[in-house]
């Protein structure tokens, strides 16, 4: 048994901006990570994924990218060097290949059992990622064998997949851009869509992230928004990252012959049907949307830069198309895989504490765990909007840091 | 502070819903979803023909059976080119009125919600029918609608697109827009 301060699992993003933050504080600890430094984004991404944020916005406490294309995507092995490289600078005491199998509760901290040895300590910090499992939902049992069924975690390039048609199900950033991949490959897809949220990739000249950054509201806390578990469980926006930077949206999706569809509600023999709601949902995502680019209008204007921008304009209204299919009957329609892009949530399974709710959801505040000196980081809207991005991993590990240092002089007092 | 901005604005506007006792609720049953578990009847008796009478009394929710202090009576018939009497409206114009007291009840209290005076919200709706379906003259006909439309006059203090929003919210919380777009399991049972 091995005894350290605080024990941070994961070294992705989150646990390397809190290492460094421990670091400043002279709080010995470690970094468990399963596999190798950003392991999710080594193991667990389709091959043509981008970052959908620009390369300017990876900002971690003491680093920042540097490279010539600050407004790109970067493809997953830049990713993985590029937190590879931060790792190494701020001298993270990453342990790798060290799987944590169980966290239980001990006199005074916290007993880590590992695929390797065993660890204690006194403050623990989760940040293993918001993303660990597909959520897929239960319908998935009514899908006949002949049907070939998959997780995004599991897709690479359309070269994986089955001769025939593809269902897609789900319409935020992950089904959105396989949908746009397996299409241009030269297969019939067929999306399905239920809540969504549409943003154009660029606006008034600049990226959309730039604006949400700029207009503040990437910053905006957890406890300052009106419904924080709505907000929370938000899907991801319709963004993809590419060099010519489109913008990935139901109307260019259609346009180019994917076929749309509502939210899955039913699948058996054979059959699966769709809700009579995508009108609704679509007009639900272009209202929030222009709410969004109304509020950088207003921005702009505020603060007299309307020079500096080209006129605002806003966006074709989604449109579906009156014939929609309610239901397709999988094999007369050659569907041969169905890829659920239903979301993600994260692994708790080792976390032998009482802090899930009865969704099996962490309890926290602002990822201040409802256990003594327990943290979490990188949710969705954990502290602020940003929190699940890279460029949000600083400043929530700089705000827990500091409770955690807290934590650890009060005991010691 | 956002709270306070919207309980503030919300204080001034008055669409005769008792939006606090609602989000009350809503608190409450967070923390006793049992209690959410609700429990919806009617009773229906043949007249004569196509006539038929159904009541409504009681329900059950928050825990306990809960009753009214009356019975609530709704006919239903069908038209005379229907070879019937026509003494009250057909079951699928009662879905359509259903459909619309949903939505505008939820316009209501979305309006109070967002601090959104009312003046007028008034819904008309259509639906298509081929009852080739209900006549059993050509099997791949569905009996029910093929589609509807709801098209909704609301007069508010607010922009067109803060209008656009309550009723596109409205529709994503109303329980009968659910029932109609998505399925149900149905059991009918004889004796």
């Amino acid at each position: 048994m091995r005894f350290v301060t605080t024990i941070i699992i994961g070294a992705g993003q989150s646990g390397l901006a809190m290492s460094r933050h421990l670091t400043a504080r002279s709080i010995d600890h470690v970094v468990l990570e399963r596999g190798e430094v950003a392991n999710s984004w080594r193991t667990e991404r389709w091959d043509s994924l981008r970052l959908l944020t620009p390369n300017w916005q990876s900002r971690l406490p003491g680093y920042a990218y540097d490279g010539p294309d600050s407004d790109g995507f970067m493809a997953m092995p830049e990713v993985v060097r590029y937190l590879g490289r931060y790792a190494d600078v701020s001298g993270a005491p990453v342990v790798t290949g060290t799987r944590v199998t169980k966290v239980r509760l001990a006199p005074g901290g916290y007993q880590v059992s590992t695929s390797q040895r065993p660890w204690q300590c006194r403050t623990l910090v989760i940040a293993s990622g918001a993303c660990n499992i597909a959520a897929i939902p239960s319908q998935t049992a009514g899908l006949r064998h002949t049907v070939n069924s998959l997780t995004p975690m599991q897709y690479r390039n359309p070269g994986v997949l089955a001769d025939g048609g593809v269902m897609i199900v789900g319409a935020s950033a992950s089904g959105m851009q396989l949908a746009r991949e397996i299409h241009a490959s030269g297969r019939h897809v067929v999306l399905s869509i239920g809540e969504h949220v549409r943003m154009p990739r660029t606006y008034r000249g600049r990226d959309i992230q730039w604006w949400m950054d700029a207009i503040g509201a990437m910053d905006v806390r957890y406890d300052a928004v009106e419904d924080i578990e709505r907000a929370r469980h938000l899907p991801s926006l319709q963004l993809v990252g590419t060099p010519e930077r489109v913008t990935i949206d139901l109307n260019s999706l259609r346009k180019s012959g994917v076929e749309l569809v509502g939210r899955l509600v039913g699948l058996g023999d054979g059959k699966a049907q769709f809700s009579g709601s995508l009108a609704n949902n679509c007009a639900l995502a272009d209202l929030k949307m222009n709410r969004l680019l109304a509020s950088i209008d207003d921005w702009v204007d505020e603060n007299g830069f309307a020079d500096r921008f080209p006129a605002s304009y806003r966006y074709e209204p989604t449109d579906v198309g009156p014939k929609t299919r309610l239901s397709i009957d999988l094999q007369d329609s050659g569907i041969r895989t169905v890829i659920w892009a239903t979301g993600y949530r994260p692994d708790y399974s080792w976390l032998d504490v009482p802090v899930l709710d009865r969704k099996g959801r962490i309890r926290h505040d602002g990822g201040i765990v409802a256990a003594p000196g327990m943290y979490v980081m990188g949710l969705p809207f954990m502290r602020r909007r940003k929190s699940s991005f890279i460029d949000g991993a600083g400043d929530d590990a700089a705000d827990l840091a500091a409770h955690l240092s807290h934590n650890l002089d009060r005991a010691a007092a | 502070m956002t709270n306070t901005n919207s309980i503030s604005t919300a204080a001034k506007v008055d669409n005769g819903v008792n939006v606090s006792a609602l989000l009350q609720a809503r608190e409450a049953l967070q923390q006793a979803p049992e209690a959410a578990q609700f429990k919806w009847r009617a009773a229906c008796e043949w007249v004569s023909g196509t006539h038929s009478r159904s009541a409504i009394g009681s329900f059950f929710g928050l825990g306990a059976e809960q009753s009214r202090n009356k019975t609530f009576s709704l006919e239903a018939d069908h038209p005379q080119v229907f070879a019937a009497e026509d003494h009250a409206p057909t079951p699928v114009e009662i879905l359509l009125s259903g459909l619309a007291g949903c939505l505008t009840a939820g316009v209501a209290a979305i309006a109070q919600r967002r601090g959104i005076q009312l003046h007028s919200v008034k819904a008309s709706l259509e639906a298509d029918m081929d009852i080739q379906g209900i006549l059993g003259i050509d099997d791949d006909v569905r009996n029910g609608f093929g589609a509807i439309r709801v098209h909704f006059d609301i007069r508010a203090d607010a922009s067109d697109d803060d209008i656009k929003a309550l009723v596109a919210q409205s529709q994503k919380r109303s329980a009968v827009f659910d029932i109609i777009t998505n399925p149900t399991n149905v059991f009918v049972t004889v004796n």
